[in-house]
């Protein structure tokens, strides 16, 4: 009768979908198991075909090859309207001659839910996004925010086992974006089913994300948690791509990479002779005065300060290293200030252990993150 | 200062043009009211006489009554057909399709002369002059375009993604078409209907070519009326005829009305929600 009778997520599994256009391949064999319960994330640039993989999940699209399963039941062949699963989209997408009551209501009408139960369940499920309040205005008199919150009541009152949102923040603004993030994960929680959650914005999932897939170009580039994909991404692409990044490459020898730009040296201890590339997240990076003395499992470079960002809890230092490239450090901001002013002559130092060391894809450069500066900017 | 006089001499323009278009119409009324046994205006004395003649004529009330069917039932079909064409063109995908929609809105560019003719001839054949079901046929052929403009521009602002929502909330191809697409494009498809209807109601031509002795719409009798005998009863008719438009389009306009001060004043549903449960 009430909204805790216990639904559990249903695992999806996505196998070998390709998706192919007259001129063009929107998704090219992709392979991916969605567990359980667990929230996972597509993120991806525009055009990478994340949101066509959705579609595809949702039955709007029908993959050209491969096999689409929830719950080990493949429903590759089966209509939208008979797989089940809920949705949210971009643009609410909320029936604009039906009030909000109406709307969380559709889905149980359609499903031939008891009418007497109706009542209850709509307002269940807009308590659950708390807007039991508004259930007798118009989709037009709500805000978007509120009107996105309608949407998730409608998708999660039929109880569905797998939740699909296709950008479903990508229309609000900053503010009503994170305090959403934070109401979405609780949701997750609360309902314990399985998220397939499509964005571009790699900070939303890094935030709300158990597990993110990559996908470049109609393929996955990686998939793992957020912090494995920040912290041990698998090549240039997902480094650039997932936070900012400092990057160097050259060949390898003898465990020394001597960076092709600034002649910078690097301890890449274990790798084998070749091209690779090197990252040092900005916030593994220290900087101090040129004459600084840096502990022995650390490697260094020096350059002069570009600027230097007040952020409150922490500074943002851009330090053009001698040779070329420029680096971005996150740092604290320490007590009594220090050397660290624009133009000073500094040292950049890094734990060897905090340098992760991919394998070098020239073709790599993530488009739609700019924040990441330097990398191969020769 | 030109401001001033710009809009002032636009008021000017639009008022003398109102009663450029309406005076002729207002003519008629007083007309019908006159005593006298000839069509005349100003009108002599006041009587109700000629709208007794028309209701007493059986050949009038024949007349109305073919109109009233012919309408109603050409609308209807216009409708339907007008908004599966409007579904098509909008959304199909098929060769020659500007090819077919220049079709599908070729009975208004075609002088209705020439329909009228062309009917006629085929009609004769297939023994459909005189009936309702010719009449229907033709003045729904008329009115589609008007149904099929209105509803696809209608369509062109229809977000496609509620339809893929009604789907994924559990919603078939037909209960989506008449749950979502169809309410969410009913003005659309009002305001064709309406259309359809004026365009069959006081369509003349055509149905000149298909009336006879026989059947005959109410447009076709006031025509051979005044040709024959220039009796005021044709103004009665006209009066009644123009009441029957203007109430057809205050009907549409306070239905309107009365939808939007519903949804003002509606409880708020929580209400229903809250009794429901207890």
């Amino acid at each position: 009768m009430t909204s805790t009778d216990a639904v559990t997520g249903a695992p999806i599994g996505i196998a070998g979908v390709t998706k192919r256009y007259a001129d063009s391949v929107a998704l090219d064999d992709v392979t991916l198991d969605v567990r359980g319960g667990e929230f996972l994330t597509l993120l991806g640039a525009s055009g990478s075909g994340k949101s066509t993989l959705l579609n595809i999940i949702a039955g709007f699209l029908e993959p050209t090859e491969g096999a689409v399963s929830v719950d080990g039941r493949d429903i590759t062949k089966v209509p939208p309207h008979r797989r089940g699963l809920g949705m949210v989209f971009q643009h609410y997408a909320l029936f604009p001659h039906m009030s909000v009551a109406d709307n969380v209501a559709f889905p149980l009408r359609r499903q031939k839910v008891a009418r007497r139960d109706i009542p209850g369940r709509v307002r269940d499920a807009l308590a659950v996004v708390q807007l039991e309040h508004l259930a007798g205005r118009r989709p037009s008199e709500l805000s978007g925010g509120q009107q996105q919150r309608v949407a998730l009541a409608r998708a999660i009152v039929a109880r569905p086992r797998v939740l699909l949102m296709d950008e479903p923040l990508g229309a609000l603004d900053k503010l009503l974006r994170e305090q959403l993030q934070l109401e979405i994960r609780r949701l997750h929680q609360e309902l314990g089913i399985t998220f397939v959650f499509v964005t571009h914005d790699q900070d939303e999932a890094l935030a709300m994300s158990d597990r993110i897939a990559l996908l470049r170009d109609g393929s996955i580039v990686q998939v793992g948690s957020p912090q494995s994909l920040y912290e041990r991404p698998n090549c240039r692409y997902t480094a650039e791509f997932v936070g900012a990044s400092n990057l160097f490459r050259g060949t390898a020898d003898g465990g020394v990479l001597v960076d092709e730009v600034t002649g910078v040296r690097l301890r890449v201890p274990g790798t084998g002779r070749g091209a690779v590339c090197v990252l040092v997240r900005p916030e593994r990076m220290h900087v101090g005065a040129r004459d600084v003395t840096v502990p022995p499992d650390c490697d260094v470079a020096h350059g002069i300060v570009e600027d230097c960002i007040y952020l409150g809890s922490s500074r943002r230092v851009e330090v053009r290293l001698t040779g070329g490239r420029t680096v971005v450090l996150r740092t604290d901001v320490p007590r009594g200030g220090d050397e660290v002013r624009h133009g000073a002559d500094v040292t950049v130092w890094w734990r060897v252990d905090d340098a992760a060391v991919l394998a070098d894809d020239p073709a790599g450069t993530a488009d739609p993150e700019p924040s990441g500066v330097l990398a191969a900017q020769h | 200062m030109t401001r001033l006089l710009v809009r002032g001499g636009l008021s000017a323009l639009a008022l003398v043009t109102g009663i450029y278009l309406l005076l002729p119409v207002l003519v008629v009324v007083p007309t019908s009211f006159s005593a006298s046994s000839f069509l005349k205006f100003p009108p002599e004395g006041l009587s109700t006489r000629w709208y007794q003649s028309f209701v007493d004529d059986p050949s009038w009330m024949d007349a109305l009554s073919t109109s009233a069917r012919v309408a109603v039932l050409s609308s209807v079909c216009s409708v339907v057909l007008g908004v599966l064409a409007a579904l098509g063109l909008v959304r199909g995908r098929f060769p020659f399709r500007s090819g077919v929609t220049a079709l599908v809105v070729a009975p208004i560019i075609v002088p209705y002369v020439i329909v009228g003719l062309s009917v006629y001839i085929a009609f004769l054949r297939l023994g459909l002059t005189q009936t309702t079901v010719g009449m229907v046929l033709v003045h729904t052929a008329l009115a589609v375009p008007y149904v099929a403009i209105n509803v696809a521009s209608g369509l062109a602002t229809f977000d496609r993604r509620l339809e893929l929502a009604a789907m994924s909330l559990g919603a078939g191809p037909v209960a989506t078409f008449f749950r979502i697409t169809l309410p969410v494009i009913a003005p659309s498809v009002l305001a064709g209907a309406v259309f359809a209807f004026i365009t069959s109601w006081d369509e003349v031509v055509v149905a000149i070519f298909l009336s006879g002795p026989d059947l005959s719409t109410l447009p076709v009798r006031m025509w051979s009326g005044v040709r024959v005998q220039i009796d005021p009863t044709v103004a009665a008719v006209s009066s009644l005829s123009l009441l029957a438009t203007v109430g057809v389009f205050a009907g549409v306009g306070a239905a309107a009305l009365a939808r939007r001060w519903v949804r003002r004043h509606r409880a708020p549903l929580i209400v229903d929600l809250q009794g429901a449960t207890s």
